[in-house]
């Protein structure tokens, strides 16, 4: 085993071509794979271990400066660095806690005003950048109650939609993804289109297609999620993101514009799963209340002392 | 002796995808995810050859394929991994001329992981390789790897070499 020898040689080429095999047996099913079994067996086997491995990250990636700066002088300095470390630490967990429990009140007001029944959950895991795959993995699973093709939202709005479920984890496929497609509709008009995901290109932009080419959008219009039939696998009502910038498109059947996601996809921590859709459409109630436009009441006054200019031309 | 340097392998994958997947991507670090599991290939790879590192890699990239969060096809990790461990292993006569081995054949890995898993996603015409962004993470895949490396490689080589003490080697 340890020189390249005959025998390595064949291992290898044996091993690229069971590589190979499953990567093309994989692909022919495109939403039913025949590795699905092997994925379950993943999802069981790294799940918990995912779940463990956050547990211990959480605190440790807030203490890892404090530790750091804990010197290795006499042992009595050493000794107050740690009692300084773990006090800090403390402090900075309970800072954690509170920050957990705003994203809790966040995410509890937008489920309360779309009426959706939750389940929480929290990140324990991210897909790396380099698979190209805008995917994250919750602790929560089929015993929590969560299916595939379920809604998950946080605070802010849509994340996603679940992909996978393991036993005690399932993987999210993010609204980022070049994968996920969206129906959505713009705040108040009842214009639809469809947002699609572009991964890391376009700063983390979605891509809105607007079925009606001669649709009026407008930088700034805001967009909830339409619904799909049966509420898999978006339920209607989640705001979506505000439109950021129109593409002037000529002779083409739908607009194209690009859409800034209300949810900051880099930071996802708390989240929800959508185990209920609402009964009825909550059409705009979940968006914040419209940001109050109380400037253009002073550009009225400057008109109003444009007024006197009338009084020479009757003099005239 | 043999089981009890597998085993160390074996623990190595593990720790370093959990690790990768629960830590280091969640830190908010720009373009690529720091690939710890590839460092580790590489250093099981330089520890006991070829052969070894090429198991030791199919095993972590089967392990990165199927692991929760990954959506792609089974196999893409597994088949970069497979070679990266292989060519590693190649390399392991060189490490005893200098120290600097280690980390150049880290970033050469690196890079060359990053553009296969993307070749390997046109074979199945994944819609999210996007040659601007591949070209994007090249650097920053590079130097987080070989930031890692000087630690990682040392500490795995140090454990290897600790459960089953190298042969007097006659190359």
């Amino acid at each position: 085993m340890n020189r390249d020898t005959r025998r390595t040689r064949l291992l290898l080429a044996l091993l690229l071509l069971t590589s190979i095999t499953l990567v093309a047996l994989d692909h022919r099913g495109q939403g039913k794979s025949p590795l699905d079994g092997l994925r379950s067996i993943g999802a069981a086997v790294f799940g918990p271990v995912e779940r463990a491995a956050s547990a211990i990250a959480r605190p440790v990636s807030s203490a890892v400066d404090d530790l750091s700066s804990v010197g290795r002088n006499t042992d009595k300095a050493a000794e107050l660095g740690k009692t300084n470390a773990t006090l800090r630490q403390q402090l900075r967990t309970s800072e954690l806690a509170r920050n957990r429990a705003a994203e809790l009140d966040a995410l509890l007001r937008t489920a309360g005003a779309g009426r959706y029944r939750v389940v929480p959950a929290q990140v324990v895991a991210v897909g790396a950048a380099q698979s190209f795959s805008w995917t994250v993995t919750i602790d929560a699973g089929s015993r929590d109650g969560i299916k595939p093709d379920m809604t998950v939202i946080n605070g802010d709005g849509l994340v996603g939609r679940v992909k996978t479920v393991g036993p005690t984890t399932a993987t999210v496929l993010l609204a980022i993804d070049p994968q996920s497609a969206v129906g959505v509709r713009l705040e108040k008009s009842m214009e639809v289109g469809i947002t699609s995901g572009q991964g890391a290109a376009h700063h983390g932009e979605l891509s809105l297609e607007l079925l009606d080419g001669q649709s009026s959008v407008v930088t700034g219009d805001r967009l909830v999620s339409f619904g799909s039939r049966g509420s898999t696998p978006y339920v209607p009502g989640v705001p979506v993101g505000e439109v950021v910038g129109v593409q002037k498109t000529v002779g083409t059947l739908t607009r194209i514009a690009a859409v800034r996601p209300y949810v900051d996809f880099t930071s996802l921590d708390l989240v929800a799963v959508v185990v209920e859709p609402p009964r009825t459409d909550p059409r705009d109630a979940v968006l914040p209340p419209p940001p109050a436009r109380p400037k253009p009441i002073p550009t009225v006054t400057v008109t109003v002392t444009a007024k006197p200019a009338p009084t020479p031309t009757k003099k005239r | 002796m043999k089981t009890s340097r597998v085993l160390v392998a074996a623990a190595v994958v593990v720790a370093a995808l959990a690790v990768q997947l629960s830590f280091l991507a969640r830190l908010p670090l720009p373009g690529a995810t720091p690939d710890l599991v590839l460092v580790c290939v590489v250093a099981l790879g330089l520890a006991r050859g070829p052969g070894f590192g090429l198991v030791a890699g199919f095993v972590a990239g089967i392990s990165t394929d199927l692991a929760p969060p990954a959506d792609h096809a089974v196999g893409r990790w597994a088949f970069v991994l497979s070679l990266v461990g292989y060519a590693a292993g190649l390399a392991r006569s060189e490490t005893r001329r200098s120290a600097f081995v280690p980390v150049i054949v880290v970033a050469i890995a690196a890079a060359a992981s990053v553009l296969m898993y993307a070749a390997l996603g046109l074979l199945v015409d994944d819609p999210a390789i996007n040659w601007p962004v591949v070209a994007e993470l090249l650097p920053t895949a590079v130097l987080y790897a070989v930031v890692l490396s000087p630690f990682v490689v040392s500490a795995v080589l140090a454990m290897i070499h600790r459960v089953e003490p190298e042969p007097v080697s006659r190359s």
